[in-house]
């Protein structure tokens, strides 16, 4: 990846995360913590990697995302606002009775939602489903998901990890957000999910593991696991939980909260700190 | 009356012939066997996916696939379907509209030998309470062919209940199956059954038992459990005064509940159900099962009588 164009996605990322800030201290709820681990995903996916169109979000030959971990739409709402699908300002709206912005991913209400999530667990299922929709139909288009750690104690991520790799998706690409907490505390004290690689290794999965931060190394995997011919791939994004707002990184406590008016100043500070370190 | 059939036979009949003309896929959670899934397995390998014992994860396949246009049948047993799935069912498919069609077999007690664990008698009643979600419970092998087929032309989500007990065929080949479409069998004064299922076979019978102690009762197939026919509800309970449903389902949550609610609210009369009593299920024959659990005919004739002796 040019040097420029990384550096590009990084400020990319930071508007990103502010409409996370925005949309969450607006709401007075929200999920904060892992969408800004994730933010840098979704900021690769949806202004770098996905074939597109923001105009014409239905159009029928595009790139497929499935938010698994629907409960970071500050995130995924936020990128598909930066990207054009709606106005960036409608953020403010979010989780408001009268918007369109729901609490999780509305694909009948919202441009760009490719599929309704929220549900832990069933995500990775839809994927699958999309990728071997594309497969029975001789669809070039790639499937791309994203899910949680703590979300990897579920039973049916399992039953999907079985299904795409027996029916050889090698068209589904899973990002998995490994920040390492969920709303109990540490994903090792509340349930140990971990190791995940040798997991999804032993279930037939193509593994690649790679920082959540770093778009060099998501832009190599997410190349990679498009030359991985006969097996899905995911791809581990080790993270932080809360990257970029100083007093809620590596804090379980932000997974679900809003910040108050001075935290969401201090947080816009951290986040405009960020942007002239780029 | 010619042949018995279980409706299950007819599914995976009706699957194997309309996947010539449509273009759909079949989905199974190791049960092709059980569910006759597998005659379209045979004529279409191709379009037919197993998905192991993983029935979760099969349904939100099911979503994924109608994501993207194509028509998925998801068949496993009613209990998994309609019981352990009721959640992926209600958020991945339910929740955005999609198109998958679900066939439940193995509905009711008429599983038999397997007994209570297999014995559904909920899905009924957890299906109906999701927002646009079709119900479709067949009374004999013809309106199950008509039932699959009005699924694949029908857009939007869809729960087909089928029996794994052969039934006698009660219709024609030329019968009108329309969804939504309650179908008055026959007329009646004193008296309404509303059956479904392979309970409307019994409330015929019970009928001609009711005529001979001198009670006139009407026999209404309700095939589609929702969205319930209003119409043909209100007509029975304005001309004839008393309703009696029968289905084999939970009295909660079912047909009979369906029925109370349109007459409660719009033509109060008495409504007594026939079904199975909030109680589990047990091993034994089929036919048995139906005596033990008070879902045969004369069961019908005695709720009829007990019905007409409400009415003011």
């Amino acid at each position: 990846m040019e040097k420029e164009r990384n550096k590009q996605l990084k400020y990319i990322a930071n508007d990103v995360r502010v409409g996370i800030i925005d949309a969450v201290y607006s709401a007075k709820s929200g999920h904060p913590g892992g969408s800004l681990s994730s933010a840098d995903i979704f900021t690769y996916l949806y202004f770098e990697k996905m074939n597109i169109d923001p105009k014409n979000p239905d159009w029928e030959a595009r790139d497929r995302f499935v938010l698994s971990k629907g409960h970071t739409t500050p995130g995924y709402y936020s990128a598909l606002a930066h990207r054009g699908y709606f106005p960036v300002e409608d953020l403010k709206t979010f989780r408001h009775t009268d918007s369109y912005l729901q609490g999780h991913p509305d694909m009948k209400g919202i441009p760009g939602v490719d599929m309704s999530s929220g549900s832990l667990g069933q995500g990775v299922s839809v994927a699958a489903g999309i990728a071997l929709s594309a497969k029975i139909r001789n669809k070039s288009y790639r499937i791309y998901a994203l899910m949680g750690d703590g979300e990897s104690q579920e039973g049916q991520i399992w039953e999907a990890a079985m299904f795409a790799s027996h029916y050889k998706l090698d068209n589904l690409c899973l990002f998995l957000d490994l920040n390492g907490l969920q709303i109990d505390g540490k994903i090792t004290d509340v349930m140990n999910p971990t190791p995940h690689d040798t997991k999804f290794e032993a279930f037939g999965w193509n593994v690649i593991t790679v920082s959540a931060h770093d778009f060099e190394q998501l832009d190599n995997a997410a190349k990679a696991a498009e030359t991985c011919k006969g097996k899905p791939t995911v791809i581990i994004c080790n993270s932080v939980k809360g990257k970029d707002v100083s007093f809620m990184e590596n804090q379980a406590s932000w997974h679900g909260a809003a910040p108050n008016d001075a935290q969401y100043e201090t947080a816009i500070a951290d986040l405009k700190k960020v942007r002239a370190e780029i | 009356m010619a042949d018995k059939i279980a409706t299950r036979e007819a599914y995976g009949n009706a699957l194997a012939e309309f996947g010539g003309i449509y273009d759909i896929v079949v989905l199974d959670a190791d049960l092709a066997a059980a569910t006759k899934t597998e005659v379209f397995k045979k004529k279409y390998p191709e379009r037919f996916f197993d998905c192991g014992i993983a029935e979760n994860n099969m349904f939100s396949v099911a979503a994924g696939l109608a994501a993207t246009g194509v028509i998925p049948f998801a068949s496993t047993f009613a209990m998994f379907a309609a019981g352990r799935s009721f959640e992926q069912i209600r958020n991945s498919i339910g929740y955005p509209h999609l198109n998958v069609k679900i066939g439940a077999t193995h509905a009711g007690i008429t599983v038999g030998e397997d007994g209570a664990t297999h014995q559904c008698n909920e899905d009924i009643a957890t299906m109906r309470t999701i927002p646009g979600m079709i119900i479709i419970n067949p009374a004999d092998a013809v309106e199950a062919r008509l039932a699959v087929e009005a699924a694949i032309k029908h857009s939007g989500p869809v729960y087909m209940r089928f029996g794994r007990l052969a039934i006698p065929v009660l219709f024609d080949s030329d019968y009108k199956f329309e969804i939504g479409k309650g179908v008055q069998m026959t007329e009646g004064t004193d008296v309404t059954i509303i059956a479904t299922g392979l309970e409307v076979e019994q409330a015929l019978i019970a009928k001609e038992l009711l005529k001979a102690d001198g009670i006139s009762a009407a026999v209404i197939n309700m095939h589609t459990i929702k969205p319930i026919d209003e119409a043909i509800i209100i007509n029975a309970a304005k001309t004839t005064g008393a309703i009696v449903t029968a289905e084999e389902h939970s009295i909660i949550g079912g047909l009979g509940s369906a029925v109370c609610e349109v007459v409660s609210e719009a033509c109060p009369v008495p409504v007594l159900r026939v079904g199975v009593n909030d109680t589990f299920g047990k091993s034994g024959p089929a036919k048995d099962l139906l005596e033990v659990f008070g879902l045969t005919a004369p069961h019908i004739a005695e709720k009829a009588k007990a019905a007409v002796a409400l009415k003011k």
